[in-house]
């Protein structure tokens, strides 16, 4: 046989289109009905936002373990594919391409600090990927391919607000981070002060990265308040509560916080520095309740150094077990399929109690609870049932409009 | 009136956490010219060298003013025989080299103590002038930067070791050839700048955050400050850490923390247009 150049050519080139195509149809042929459904993860296990990021890790896994344990979703296994985003916004952009190019994910559970959603939500809406984010924040996304299944400041700052009024006086002082999230719930902090019938006397931001809080607490005293609200986030911001105490103001003016505990402060400060602060949150892993006993113990069994479980771990497992609820009640894995199913009434009965999704807003109804810091771990004062997220009810309405893909900022 | 002393109080505060935070940074700086980007990661070990050694039943005192300063110049010390003497003479290399340091420093860290530390409370207390109240603690650390800078101008200017490093950091060729070791002075003032590092967060860890990734809050700025006080180690960060530290406070009080950052940023950016040798290639040229 002649093995002439044209026919070399033409060889390779059938060859290498072999090659290439094989994965291709061997995915969708041989291994079809036993692929799994592959959900993603983006969360910071590394970085400032990791002590928040890795529990929520555990608590996805965990929910996505026992998910397989009773025999997968429609006859199917689960599998997650999880990266870590480093607290790098680059990294969240990154990832999220290649969880909706490359790994072509089914749905994706992520995303902690607002500007990380806001990274990633686009992303998620153009590759039309169903995207849970489930964390507390600022209220306000409106998107039909986004579930936000953690606490809005109409489910908790509305609590926690006019309860520390009650205890402390009418004047308070509102520091805050200086980003999207710090800037919004200062201005629900202001809002709910001024329904209550109380004033702002101050509202101060600060960039992640300051760590002297000398002049603001100076500043603090000039003003005399009767209360400090706090929305600061992150390690360096711990810095304030015990520049605070070693000025000797602890316990002279009671201090609230909307993000007090989510990077571990109740065990990384001293008793002294943070007996008393009150916070509010859709969990707390101090609930004695049969099924966040159990939750608790599932995760500190597996991971026996794991920080302090928060709302964003208990969100995190309920927002998976919700999306699971839903692929079962529509019985297919197909997006708009599961979102139809997601709106129609699905709850979940998880570690805070029953959760359930909210049609319009895409947000959900749940439990809030108002606790305060005792020797160190949260002492739950009370608990409010069936929360509305009023808030993005308030501006949001995908029933309506449900091409909507946008963040409102709710004006006050 | 009391508000005004209080505000002072919070400048000198500024000042001389700045002044710590870059006292050892201005010492390898300024002596080697190796721009030491893990010194973040060095006042992080310092930090933790304390909060640790607190934690484990050591007197608070003991753990911040020697456990922290030896732990991290012994760290310096190995980091300086094993990586920074292949890097002399070498800018760029040296900060390339430095970062991938400072991130493996973290990883280091986070994988053994993860990603939170429990702290220890600031010893001291407060006091109160007129109706406001301040801390013991800004009076100590302010007290700290004085005999820190006592002991370096003294072992700068009184002694054969300073001698020989102030020689050295002249003109290393001609130091050699009267006898000295360049590579062996280069090592223990790397060490020893370490080590004033290392006590810098150690004395700073009772009053912040301590999370593996702590450092690179101090970083930029320490390095604003050392580059803006020019060659002169000690008049030049002083009087670059007054200048940034007094801006930083004061504009803070009067507007807003926001601001108060801004503020830095801007005098820093005039100052090096109007003086890029720094304060001191102007003002105190040739002193310490």
């Amino acid at each position: 046989m002649t093995f002439s150049r044209r026919r070399f050519l033409q060889r390779s080139a059938i060859a290498t289109t072999t090659l290439i195509a094989a994965p291709a149809v061997f995915r969708s042929g041989a291994f079809g009905a036993e692929n799994p459904i592959v959900v993603g993860s983006l969360h910071d296990q590394s970085g400032p936002i990791a002590a928040s990021g890795t529990p929520m890790v555990y608590a996805l896994q965990l929910a996505v373990d026992e998910i397989n344990a009773g025999g997968g979703l429609l006859g199917r296994p689960l599998k997650v594919i999880h990266y870590d985003t480093q607290s790098n916004i680059q990294m969240y952009s990154q990832f999220a391409q290649q969880l909706a190019v490359k790994d072509k994910v089914d749905v994706v559970h992520g995303g902690i600090t607002s500007a990380s959603r806001e990274a990633v939500r686009p992303t998620f809406d153009r590759f039309k990927v169903l995207y849970f984010y489930n964390v507390l924040y600022e209220g306000g996304v409106c998107d039909r391919n986004t579930f936000c299944t953690g606490t809005t400041p109409a489910q908790t700052v509305e609590k926690l607000v006019p309860s520390a009024m009650k205890k402390a006086g009418k004047k308070a002082y509102i520091i805050a981070a200086d980003y999207n999230y710090g800037q919004i719930t200062a201005k629900w902090m202001t809002k709910y002060v001024k329904d209550n019938g109380g004033e702002v006397l101050a509202t101060d931001f600060f960039p992640l990265d300051v760590t002297n809080f000398g002049t603001t607490i100076s500043k603090i005293q000039a003003a005399k308040p009767d209360l400090i609200l706090s929305a600061l986030v992150g390690g360096n911001h711990t810095a304030f509560y015990r520049q605070w105490t070693s000025a000797g103001m602890k316990g002279k003016i009671p201090i609230a916080s909307t993000t007090f505990g989510l990077v571990n402060e109740p065990t990384t400060l001293d008793a002294a520095e943070s007996d008393s602060i009150l916070g509010a949150y859709g969990y707390f892993e101090e609930l004695t309740t049969p099924a966040s006993k159990s939750f608790v113990e599932k995760i500190k069994k597996a991971h026996p150094d794991s920080p302090y479980v928060s709302e964003l771990a208990a969100c995190t497992y309920e927002g998976v077990m919700l999306w699971a609820a839903g692929v079962k009640k529509a019985a297919s894995i197909d997006r708009m399929k599961v979102i139809a199913a997601l709106e129609d009434g699905i709850a979940f009965d998880g570690p805070s109690g029953k959760v359930a999704l909210d049609k319009p807003t895409h947000h959900t109804t749940r439990n809030a609870f108002l606790a305060e810091v005792k020797d160190r771990k949260w002492s739950v004062l009370e608990s409010y049932s069936d929360v509305k997220p009023a808030d993005t009810a308030s501006v949001c309405d995908l029933v309506k409009n449900p091409n909507d893909t946008k963040q409102y900022i709710i004006n006050l | 009136m009391a508000i005004y002393l209080i505000v002072a109080l919070d400048v000198l505060n500024g000042i001389s956490s700045l002044f710590l935070l870059c006292l050892g940074l201005a010492i390898i700086f300024g002596m080697m010219k190796i721009i030491n980007l893990a010194h973040g990661e060095f006042i992080m070990l310092g930090a933790y060298a304390t909060v640790i050694s607190a934690n484990a039943g050591v007197n608070i005192w003991i753990a911040m003013l020697v456990v922290a300063p030896l732990f991290v110049g012994l760290v310096g010390l190995v980091i300086e025989r094993c990586l920074i003497r292949f890097l002399y003479g070498r800018l760029v290399d040296s900060m390339l080299a430095t970062w991938g340091l400072s991130l493996l420093i973290i990883g280091i860290v986070t994988t053994i103590y993860g990603n939170t530390q429990q702290g220890v409370p600031t010893p001291l207390g407060g006091f109160s002038i007129g109706s406001y109240q301040s801390s013991y603690y800004t009076l100590f650390l302010a007290g700290m930067a004085v005999v820190m800078m006592a002991v370096v101008y003294g072992v700068m200017s009184y002694t054969r070791f300073g001698l020989i490093a102030r020689a050295t950091m002249q003109n290393p060729a001609m130091a050699a050839t009267l006898g000295v070791n360049p590579a062996r002075v280069y090592m223990s003032t790397f060490a020893v700048g370490a080590a004033i590092t290392g006590l810098a967060g150690g004395l700073l860890a009772p009053v912040s955050g301590i999370t593996p990734g702590m450092g690179g809050a101090y970083v930029a700025k320490a390095f604003m400050t050392v580059v803006g006080g020019g060659a002169a180690i000690l008049s030049g960060t002083m009087s670059a850490a007054s200048l940034f530290g007094a801006v930083n406070q004061v504009g803070a009080f009067f507007t807003t923390p926001v601001y108060g950052e801004v503020l830095v940023f801007t005098a820093a950016i005039v100052l090096i247009r109007l003086l890029p040798q720094g304060i001191s290639g102007r003002f105190f040229k040739g002193n310490l």
